[in-house]
This record gives structure tokens, C-alpha cells and sequence, in this order.
């Protein structure tokens, strides 16, 4: 026991005269950038690679990766190339918290770019927030980004699902009418902002269910909706669920119409996971505001097909892929836009400047006042097995603007496929 | 009769911990803890802002594995519900906070709660044994995400809650402030355990675990005694619980799932059951195994194996103590002690 005591002392005696020189040397980094040097950007992401969520959203962080490598490989940006390091978090808030620490406090990232999920990154926006780290285009439709005076800092990307629902709902209010809508969504600020949405255009619906990703059986919920006599069901849902929501559905003879939020609608994974049940897919309402994956004509699908094919390893081309290089080509035009010395506080600004000519079919809506992603979407139809555009894109916003149609030109991406400085 | 005891039997060596040294100068843990809190005082000014944050995950690690090893250890009383009072411990700190914003108020009513739900529970655990107290605890581990999503408008479902806190005094960084917050409620809380282990109390608990009616023919209450280590054990999981809702400033049933409760029973068995050190090497295995694995998985570049690898590294590791250090690693320093007196 003395000897221990010995080297308990000893340890404390050298561990207190380390940290006499240690705590010199941190506070004097203020000069420097975090993640940032002459030759490298450094940025980081919580992605659900495992778990419930990770059907279709893991392959998100590896089609931006591959479009990164895509600008590294032509030249980087202000001469930085771009290292994107991406964590699993399982979807569970939890790991979250340990991941994103671990980013910012030991790899140093510049910012946290796409963090996925609602309630995985509803829990970080405060040490997001604490220690300045810029955290930009949140793979998410929550409202919660959208808070400029509370979180300076934080973007999202997805139109917020509340846009989405209003969207969603007119859908309904316009071709389904008389019909008897019911509603299913996750038992969190996903479902609940959708629900809001849809409520503002349809009044109150039929019959409403919820469901949480930790137990994998919508089978009473399915059963309850059936039994309210419903003949169109909206899905807040992502693909796993909506893929066992339709299947449920079938099992128990219960034939509606489903409109899916955008977010658990991508037919390549939904598909999949249904398996040989995927037909039952077919006529599936849903909404998207970038190209689709089978949409050859498109420059912008062109682009990130020839991009898959050189950095991605060729990955099966899905709504997912293209959503993960979209993302990558707004956080380059983001940093083109915020110029060579590049500063956490530059980049905020050039996002809130705005002015971005991207892949989507409606505007981003970022402004000082307005930090959520883009404000609209158009209608899809699943129709032999792909889903196709149908109509005009629409735009609105979370409170009470009309759903207006939208008839801007959309964009095409630069000859050699990187955002002009 | 029950594995447990199995267990304990099979490993009468570490039962000692840093109460009852045979025959030895008896240190007091009153020192044993002020040489620590120097030693973690001194460990917040030297590592780095991570590390820290991970020291003190370590802490409230420590106050959960330390509450169990006495129950499972010492009383031979398997828990495979931990996670849940932990839960139980961070929703109460979670929803008083958020009314009140008042740390130490919230931790006294954590506190509270989880010495109501360990004495609930504790009194169903007293009538059963061995597998059938497994069942029942595992049950309770289990029921947590239905309790979240069915009273989803007070506990808001899998999205959790999230914790209103006050930022620490202006000079003190975020993550020292942690460690030290989980390192004292982890420190206050061995000493508790150990002053309560190496008296009455104690040897009470190890003659219920050796033979009950022995102990019932020395007039030791079994039944009290019994569930008094539930009630002790649940409190320190509840302050564990309670560390890592402030940690994580949210609190949501993803944080406590059913391997949580698993984990908690490997790593006081690989750390030494029965020993207050050994709980201290099951906490730090607890955040380094998985560290481990994922920078091994990410070596890999396998996003599949990153997420599942944890499981097998505890898994293995398990096995390997067992068979190299049967006692857990707490026992190693005596055995090596042993080997060379023997040789001597």
C-alpha cells in the first residue's frame, strides 16, 4: 500500500508540473483557425451508419465524401483540400453527444457539416452553440435549426417538414378531396411539425398515429388506421418505416393512398427493404426539391453520376447519393463564397448572404433573419416502379403563406462540375 | 444454487477491495479517497478538453459500477437493471431541472426518486433468486422506451429531453467543470460504500451471500438486509444516472437500452466482483472499449463493423480475464504478489 501511495504521489507530483507549461501554451491559439490550415479544411458529420436509420441515410456522408475528393482532385478550394471525417452515431441521441464532442474537441473540425437526424442533433445544438462551431445544412427538416437568435450558428438544409406537409396537404386538398385522410409519424418533432403542416390545409385529420424507431411494429397503429376507415394515409416516416408501414398495410388488406414525406420516400431504399413486395409501392405520392436519381437528361445527375463512378466506387445511385453530393456542392460554394481567409464567423456570414445557384428545383432560404434550407418542394409519383415529377414545384413557408407555385429556371452546374469562386 | 454465488464462490479472493486488508495496516478510505481526488484534480489540468470530457464519463461510470459490484459481489443479488434505474435517476434530474434550474435540488430529488424505485423493486427482488430475480430485473431494463413512448407527452418518446443547465463560473472550462462534478458525486459516493462495507453492514451482506440460513441462525434479517443493498445500489446507479443527463445535457431511452445493463454487469465482473477497485477498472473499461473499438473499426474502414464491434471486443475481453485473472483484474496485483512470494 505505501509503495502504490508512493507512485499515486508521484504521478500527481508530475502531473501538476505538466500542466504548469500546459496551460500556457492553449490559450494563445486564438490566431489560428480550428480545422483550417494552408492546405486543409477539416470538417466532420454524425451520420447513422448502424441502427434503425441507417437504411439508405449511410450512404449520405459517402456520396459527399466522393464529391469532395471530386474538388480536391481539381484542385481543392482557395488551394485547401477538404477531409471530411464521419462518425456513427447509431441515430441514437446519445452516442451523439460522445461523437460530436470527440470532433470538435479532439479532431478539431472547422464545423459540423449535415449532421443527421432530429432527435440525434436536437441534442448537440447548445455545445454546438458554446463553442462556435459553425453547424451548417443539418440533414433534417426540424424547425429547431431555424432559430438565428438562439443558435447564430446552426443551418438546415431540408425544407422543414412543416413546408413539406402544407405541401403535402394541398396534394390531398386538390386530388383527394372528400377522402378520409389519416396521418402516421414518428413520435417526435419529425411527425409533429409534419402533422402541423398538413393540419393548417386539411383541418384536423381522421385519425393520427405515432411510432418510435426503437420498436420496429407499426402493426397496431396500421390495424387502428384501418379500422377508422381511412382512405389516404400521410407518412411522416423514414425509409424503414415506410417501408413496414406499406407492407403492414398489405398484410391486413388495408389499401390506401399513402403520401410519404420526402425524407422516407426514396424508392431505391424503400424498395429494397420491402423486397419482392416493392410493386405494392406503386402510385406512391411523395415530394423531392433536387433531381432524381433516374433522371439522365439532368446536367446536375450527369454530374454526380460521373463523380460516383470516379470517388464512390460506382454505389447504387439512389435519392440518397444525390442528396449527399448536393449537399458537398453547397458547402463548396459556401466556402468559395467566403474567400481565401477563411474564419468560422466568415462562413456563417456567406451562408446568410446567400445567392446559391445549386441542383435544387426552389431557392435556399437563408438570410440573417432565416436559417432554414430550401422552401419548397414539387409532388412525385411512383409510376412503373419510378418515381417521376409531376406538376410545379411549390413554394411556402412554416406559418400561413399560400402554397404558391414556383417558376424559376433551375441552374446548371459549371463545365467542370466545382462552384466558380 | 444460483450462478451467482457460483460466481462469488469461485472467486472468494478480491472480496477484500479497500476495506478489509487480512491482517494488514488497515489504510482508511477516507485517505484512499483524498489521494484520488488530488490525483483527478491534477488529471483536469493536464489532459486535454476530450479526455476530460471522457474522465469524467469515467466518474459517473465508476458511481453505478461501484453500487452494483456491492450488490452483486458482495450480496449476490444479480442486476440486470441498472440501466434503468440510471434512467430512472436521469428523467427525474431532467424534468426538475428544467422546472426549477437548480443543480444540487435536482440531484437531492434524483436521489429520492431512485431510493423509492430501488425499495420497490428491491422488495420484489427480496422473495426471488437467481434466474427469476434476472427475469425480473431484465424486465425492468426492458420497459423503458415503452414507458418514454407511452407517457411520450412528459418524457417526449426517443427524442428525450433535453437539460436546462447553467454554464459553469466563467474560468473554469466546460469540461473540467464535468470531470470534477462527476468525479466528487463519484468519490462521495465510495467512500459511502466503503465505510458501509467495512462494518456491520458489510459482513452482513456476505453472510446472506454465503449462506442464508447461516445468517438467519445468527439473527441477521435477510430479507432487510437485502433489500437495503438493492436500495443502496439503486441510489448510486440514480447518481450515475443523474451525472450523465448533466454530461449530456439531454436525456433519451437510447442513452440506458437493455446492453447498457449488460455492459454494467460485464464490467464489474471483468473488473473484480465484489471489489470497490475493481468497479474502478470496469468504468474505465467501459469508456475505452468502445473508443478502442471504433478506432479500430474505423482503421478498417468497415462502417458495419464500427457500430457492432464494441459488443464482441467486451465479449472477448471478458472471456480472456476470466480464464487468465478468474478474480478480475482487480485480483491481479495480489496474485502476482503471490506468485512471487511462492517463489521466493
Amino acid at each position: 500500500m505505501k509503495r502504490t501511495a508512493t507512485a499515486a504521489l508521484a504521478v500527481v507530483l508530475l502531473a501538476t508540473a505538466g500542466c504548469t507549461s500546459d496551460s500556457d501554451g492553449g490559450g494563445s491559439s486564438s490566431a489560428s483557425v480550428p480545422g483550417v490550415t494552408d492546405t486543409e479544411i477539416v470538417v466532420g458529420t454524425h451520420m447513422p451508419l448502424t441502427g434503425p436509420a441507417a437504411a439508405g441515410y449511410s450512404k449520405i456522408a459517402p456520396a459527399t465524401k466522393a464529391y469532395f475528393d471530386y474538388v480536391n482532385a481539381n484542385g481543392g478550394v482557395h488551394g485547401r483540400k477538404i477531409s471530411y471525417k464521419v462518425k456513427d452515431d447509431g441515430y441514437n441521441p446519445a452516442n451523439t453527444q460522445t461523437v460530436v464532442r470527440e470532433l470538435v474537441l479532439q479532431d478539431k473540425v472547422f464545423a459540423i457539416l449535415n449532421g443527421l437526424g432530429t432527435p440525434t442533433h436536437t441534442g448537440v445544438l447548445d455545445f454546438l452553440k458554446t463553442n462556435r462551431v459553425p453547424d451548417l445544412f443539418v440533414a433534417s427538416g426540424s424547425r429547431s435549426w431555424n432559430q438565428p437568435d438562439k443558435y447564430p450558428g446552426t443551418f438546415g438544409f431540408n425544407p422543414d417538414y412543416t413546408v413539406e406537409g402544407k405541401i403535402l396537404g394541398t396534394y390531398v386538398k386538390e386530388n383527394l378531396a372528400g377522402k378520409k385522410a389519416c396521418f402516421l409519424g414518428q413520435d417526435d418533432d419529425f411527425g409533429r411539425d409534419s402533422l402541423v403542416g398538413i393540419e393548417k390545409i386539411l383541418g384536423p385529420v381522421a385519425a393520427k398515429e405515432s411510432y418510435v424507431t426503437s420498436n420496429p411494429n407499426v402493426g397496431p397503429q396500421m390495424g387502428a388506421l384501418k379500422a377508422a376507415g381511412c382512405e389516404v394515409v400521410l407518412l411522416a416516416t423514414v425509409p424503414g418505416f415506410t417501408a413496414l408501414s406499406i407492407g403492414t398495410a398489405a398484410k391486413i388488406a388495408f389499401k390506401p393512398q399513402f403520401v410519404v414525406s420526402n425524407v422516407g420516400a426514396d424508392p431505391t431504399t424503400v424498395g429494397k427493404t420491402l423486397g419482392a413486395a416493392a410493386p405494392l409501392m406503386e402510385g406512391l405520392v411523395a415530394a423531392n426539391y433536387l433531381p432524381l436519381n433516374n433522371d439522365d437528361t439532368n446536367p446536375w445527375i450527369q454530374l454526380f453520376k460521373k463523380v460516383n463512378a470516379a470517388h464512390n466506387g460506382n454505389a447504387e445511385f439512389d435519392n440518397n447519393v444525390v442528396y449527399g453530393m448536393s449537399v458537398g456542392y453547397l458547402f463548396v460554394q459556401a466556402l468559395q463564397a467566403a474567400g481565401k481567409d477563411l474564419t468560422r464567423d466568415k462562413i456563417v456570414e456567406a451562408v446568410q448572404k446567400n445567392g446559391f445557384q445549386g441542383p435544387g428545383l426552389v431557392p435556399l432560404r437563408f438570410s440573417a433573419q432565416d436559417h432554414s434550407g430550401y422552401g419548397g418542394e414539387q409532388l412525385t409519383k411512383i409510376q412503373g416502379g419510378k418515381a417521376v415529377y409531376f406538376g410545379t414545384p411549390y413554394t411556402t413557408d412554416d406559418k400561413d403563406a399560400p402554397v404558391a407555385p414556383y417558376s424559376g429556371q433551375a441552374a446548371t452546374p459549371p463545365q467542370n462540375g466545382v462552384p466558380a469562386p | 444454487m444460483t450462478e451467482v454465488q457460483q460466481k462469488a464462490n469461485a472467486a472468494p479472493v478480491p472480496d477484500v477491495g479497500l476495506s478489509v486488508p487480512k491482517r494488514r495496516r488497515r489504510v482508511h478510505p477516507a485517505l484512499v479517497i483524498v489521494a484520488g481526488a488530488v490525483l483527478v484534480v491534477a488529471l483536469t489540468y493536464v489532459l486535454p478538453p476530450f479526455r476530460n470530457y471522457q474522465l469524467a464519463t469515467v466518474g459517473a461510470y465508476f458511481c453505478v459500477t461501484a453500487g452494483l459490484t456491492v450488490l452483486t459481489g458482495l450480496n449476490g443479488q444479480l442486476s440486470l437493471g441498472h440501466g434503468a434505474l440510471m434512467a430512472t435517476g436521469a428523467y427525474t434530474l431532467a424534468l426538475t431541472q428544467n422546472k426549477w434550474v437548480n443543480l444540487p435540488l435536482s440531484f437531492a430529488v434524483a436521489i429520492l426518486v431512485t431510493t423509492v424505485a430501488g425499495a420497490v423493486i428491491g422488495l420484489a427482488a427480496a422473495r426471488l433468486r437467481g434466474p427469476y430475480l434476472a427475469g425480473l430485473t431484465l424486465a425492468v431494463a426492458i420497459v423503458v422506451p415503452s414507458v418514454t413512448s407511452t407517457f411520450d407527452e412528459t418524457f417526449n418518446s426517443d427524442q428525450g429531453l433535453s437539460v436546462i443547465l447553467n454554464p459553469p463560473p466563467e474560468t473554469i472550462p466546460m469540461e473540467r467543470w464535468q470531470a470534477w462534478l462527476c468525479w466528487g458525486a463519484a468519490l462521495i459516493v465510495v467512500l459511502v460504500l466503503a465505510l458501509l462495507i467495512r462494518g456491520r453492514f458489510g459482513r452482513d451482506l456476505r453472510a446472506v451471500r454465503d449462506d442464508e440460513t447461516a445468517a438467519k441462525l445468527a439473527g441477521i434479517n435477510i430479507a432487510r438486509t437485502q433489500v437495503l443493498a438493492f436500495v443502496v445500489s439503486a441510489v448510486c446507479a440514480g447518481v450515475a444516472g443523474s451525472l450523465f443527463a448533466v454530461l449530456a445535457q439531454s436525456v433519451s431511452p437510447g442513452a440506458f437500452p437493455l446492453t447498457l445493463s449488460l455492459f454494467l454487469v460485464m464490467a464489474i465482473v471483468i473488473g473484480g466482483l465484489g471489489s470497490l477497485f475493481g468497479a474502478l477498472w470496469g468504468a474505465v473499461l467501459l469508456v475505452l472499449l468502445p473508443t478502442l473499438a471504433q478506432s479500430v473499426g474505423e482503421q478498417t474502414g468497415s462502417q458495419q463493423l464500427e457500430g457492432n464491434l464494441a459488443l464482441v471486443v467486451f465479449g472477448v475481453v471478458l472471456v480472456v480475464v476470466m480464464l487468465a485473472a478468474p478474480g478480475g483484474l482487480a485480483s491481479i496485483p495480489s496474485r502476482i504478489s503471490r506468485l512471487i512470494r511462492r517463489n521466493r
